[in-house]
C-alpha cells in the first residue's frame, strides 16, 4: 500500500515550507493592511469584543449595598461601606423606609482576577463588564478603583448584544 | 597631500593600524546590520510587524538600543564559575570571526592579506570558535551550559569535515587556494564554479549553517531543551560578543561561500575595469543574498534531532563530499 507520504520525493515538504514562509513575507511586506496579523499597539488600536472583560463599571444608583459582590468576590478585591438613611413615605400617611446608602465602593484591580462572579451574582445589575483596557497604573496603590472612577467607567459600556434566535 | 597619505599608508604599522581599525568597525555594523535584517525579515515571515519605534521610522535604531542595552546590564559571572576561562571564551569566539575578515577578497587587490594557504587559513582559524564554545560551555558551572558545549563540540566536529570537502572541489577546479586565486580562476573560466559545484556548494550551505549553529542545526542553544545552551550565563557585553560573532559569522561564511563558488566580487558580463568599485558591491549582494536564505531557512524548518543531525552528517554529506571530490579530480585530469 503506498501512502500520499510515501509518494511525494524526498525533501518536497522543505520547499514547500520555504514557499510559505516567503509568500508570508512579501504578502505581509506589499499587503499590511490585508495580512498583517498583529497591529501596532499605541498607534493602532484593535477593538475588544462586546463582551470583552476589561474593566467593571458601577452604576452606583443601582446598588443597594447588599454586599452579594464582596462576600462572593474569590480574591476579597471587593470594599463595600453603607449606612441606612430614613426615606420620607411615597405615600401621605404611610410607613417612613429604610434605604441603604452606599458610601464607600472600591476594587482593587490589583488583585481582581477578572472571574466576573460579582458581575453575575448583582441582583440589581448595577455592575457591569466594559472592554476598556488601558488603565495600568505605575503606583500599585493606584490599582484600587473608587466609587467615582468605577461610576466613570459606566460610559463605556457597551449596549448589550442582540439575543440570539 | 595624496603623497603623504601614500606614504604614510605603506608604513607597516600604519597600514596594519588601518586595517584593524576598519575590521574593527565592520564587524559590529556588520552584526548590527543583519541583526536588524533578521529580526524585520522574521517579523514579516510571521505577519507582524516586527520593531517600529526606536528611531522613528522602522525601528531602524532597534539593534543601537539594544546594544546599549547589554553595555548597562550587569557583568554576572557564576560564583562556581572558572573566571579566566568564563571571561576569555567570548573574547575567542569574536577573535575567531574577526580573524575570517583577514582573507575575504572584496575586490582586485583589495584584500587585507592574500595568503598563499587562504582557504586552508579560513577553515583552520574558524575552528577556534569552538574551543571559544566549549570553553564557555564547560567554564559556567551550568549543566546547561555543559551540555551545550558538548553538543556544540560534536556539532562542529561532525561539520568541520563536510565543510572542508566541500571547498576542496572549488580548489581543485582553481588550482590554488588563495582566496583571490580562486576568484581569478573563475574570472578567466568565465563562469562561476557553483555551475559545476553545485553539489559542493549546496554541502557547504549546509555545513556552514551548522557552524553557526543556526536553526535547523540550532542543538548547542536549543532554547525548549538547554534553555540557553553554553550562552545560559552570560550577560551584558560577554553576550554581545558571541551575538556579534554569530551574525559577523553569518557574513563571513556566506562570503567565503560566495567566494568559493558564485564568482565573488566578479559578476558575468560587468566589465573587469569597473571591478574596482563594483566588485565590493557584487560581493555584499551576493552576501546578503546568502544570509537571506539563511534566515529564510531559520524562520522556516524545525530543529534537528542530535541523532538525525549526526546521521546527516557522517552518512550523507561527507560520502557525498568525498564522491564529489573524486568526479571533480578525474574530470580535471581528464579533461
Amino acid at each position: 500500500m503506498t501512502t500520499s507520504a510515501q509518494r511525494t520525493i524526498p525533501g518536497s515538504g522543505l520547499i514547500k515550507g520555504l514557499g510559505v514562509t516567503i509568500t508570508t513575507m512579501f504578502k505581509t511586506i506589499f499587503l499590511p493592511k490585508k495580512y498583517l496579523a498583529t497591529v501596532n499597539y499605541p498607534k493602532v488600536k484593535e477593538t475588544p469584543v462586546p463582551r470583552a472583560r476589561g474593566v467593571i463599571a458601577l452604576d452606583q444608583d443601582a446598588c443597594t449595598v447588599c454586599m452579594l459582590c464582596a462576600r462572593q468576590c474569590p480574591d476579597w478585591c471587593i470594599y463595600i461601606e453603607g449606612h441606612k438613611e430614613s426615606q420620607p413615605p411615597s405615600k401621605p400617611g404611610g410607613r417612613i423606609r429604610a434605604r441603604a446608602e452606599l458610601d464607600r465602593f472600591d476594587i482593587d484591580y490589583a488583585l481582581c482576577m477578572y472571574c466576573g462572579i460579582c458581575v453575575e451574582v448583582c441582583p440589581f445589575d448595577a455592575l457591569f463588564w466594559t472592554p476598556e483596557y488601558e488603565y495600568s497604573e505605575s503606583k500599585m496603590g493606584n490599582m484600587l478603583h473608587d466609587m467615582d472612577r468605577l461610576q466613570d467607567w459606566m460610559t463605556t459600556v457597551p449596549e448589550p448584544p442582540a439575543l440570539e434566535k | 597631500v595624496t603623497q603623504f597619505i601614500t606614504d604614510l599608508f605603506s608604513n607597516f604599522w600604519v597600514s596594519l593600524a588601518g586595517k584593524l581599525l576598519l575590521v574593527a568597525t565592520m564587524v559590529p555594523v556588520i552584526g548590527m546590520l543583519l541583526g536588524f535584517a533578521e529580526m524585520k525579515l522574521s517579523a514579516k515571515m510571521q505577519s507582524r510587524v516586527g520593531p517600529y519605534f526606536a528611531g522613528g521610522r522602522w525601528g531602524w535604531a532597534q539593534l543601537i538600543a539594544d546594544g546599549v542595552k547589554f553595555f548597562q546590564k550587569e557583568d554576572l559571572i557564576p560564583e562556581d564559575a572558572d573566571r579566566p576561562v568564563f571571561k576569555a571564551a567570548p573574547i575567542l569566539v569574536l577573535v575567531g570571526t574577526v580573524s575570517l575578515f583577514l582573507v575575504i577578497p572584496f575586490g582586485p587587490g583589495l584584500i587585507f592579506q592574500d595568503l598563499s594557504v587562504g582557504i586552508f587559513y579560513a577553515l583552520a582559524i574558524s575552528s577556534i570558535g569552538t574551543i571559544g564554545v566549549l570553553m564557555a560551555g564547560w567554564s559556567s558551572a551550568n549543566k546547561y551550559s555543559l551540555m551545550g558545549g558538548l553538543r556544540a563540540a560534536g556539532q562542529l566536529i561532525a561539520y568541520e569535515l563536510p565543510l572542508v570537502l566541500a571547498v576542496v572541489g572549488s580548489v581543485i577546479m582553481a588550482g590554488t587556494m588563495s582566496m583571490s586565486g580562486i576568484v581569478e580562476a573563475q574570472i578567466s573560466a568565465g563562469f562561476p564554479f557553483v555551475l559545476v559545484q553545485f553539489i559542493g556548494f549546496g554541502i557547504f550551505m549546509i555545513a556552514a549553517l551548522a557552524e553557526l549553529s543556526r536553526i535547523p542545526f540550532d542543538m548547542p542553544i536549543a532554547e525548549s531543551e538547554l534553555v540557553m545552551g553554553y550562552l545560559t550565563e552570560y550577560s551584558g557585553f560577554r553576550f554581545l560578543f558571541f551575538f556579534l560573532a554569530e551574525f559577523a559569522n553569518m557574513f563571513t561564511m556566506s562570503a567565503i561561500a560566495a567566494t568559493l563558488f558564485l564568482g565573488g566580487y566578479w559578476l558575468p558580463f560587468v566589465p573587469e575595469s569597473t571591478l574596482e568599485f563594483a566588485g565590493p558591491l557584487i560581493l555584499i549582494g551576493k552576501v546578503f543574498l546568502l544570509t537571506f536564505t539563511m534566515i529564510w531557512f531559520r524562520w522556516t524548518f524545525p530543529r534537528f534531532r542530535e541523532d538525525q543531525l549526526q546521521t546527516l552528517a557522517w552518512k550523507v554529506l561527507i560520502p557525498l563530499a568525498l564522491a564529489n571530490i573524486a568526479i571533480t579530480a578525474t574530470l580535471k585530469v581528464v579533461l
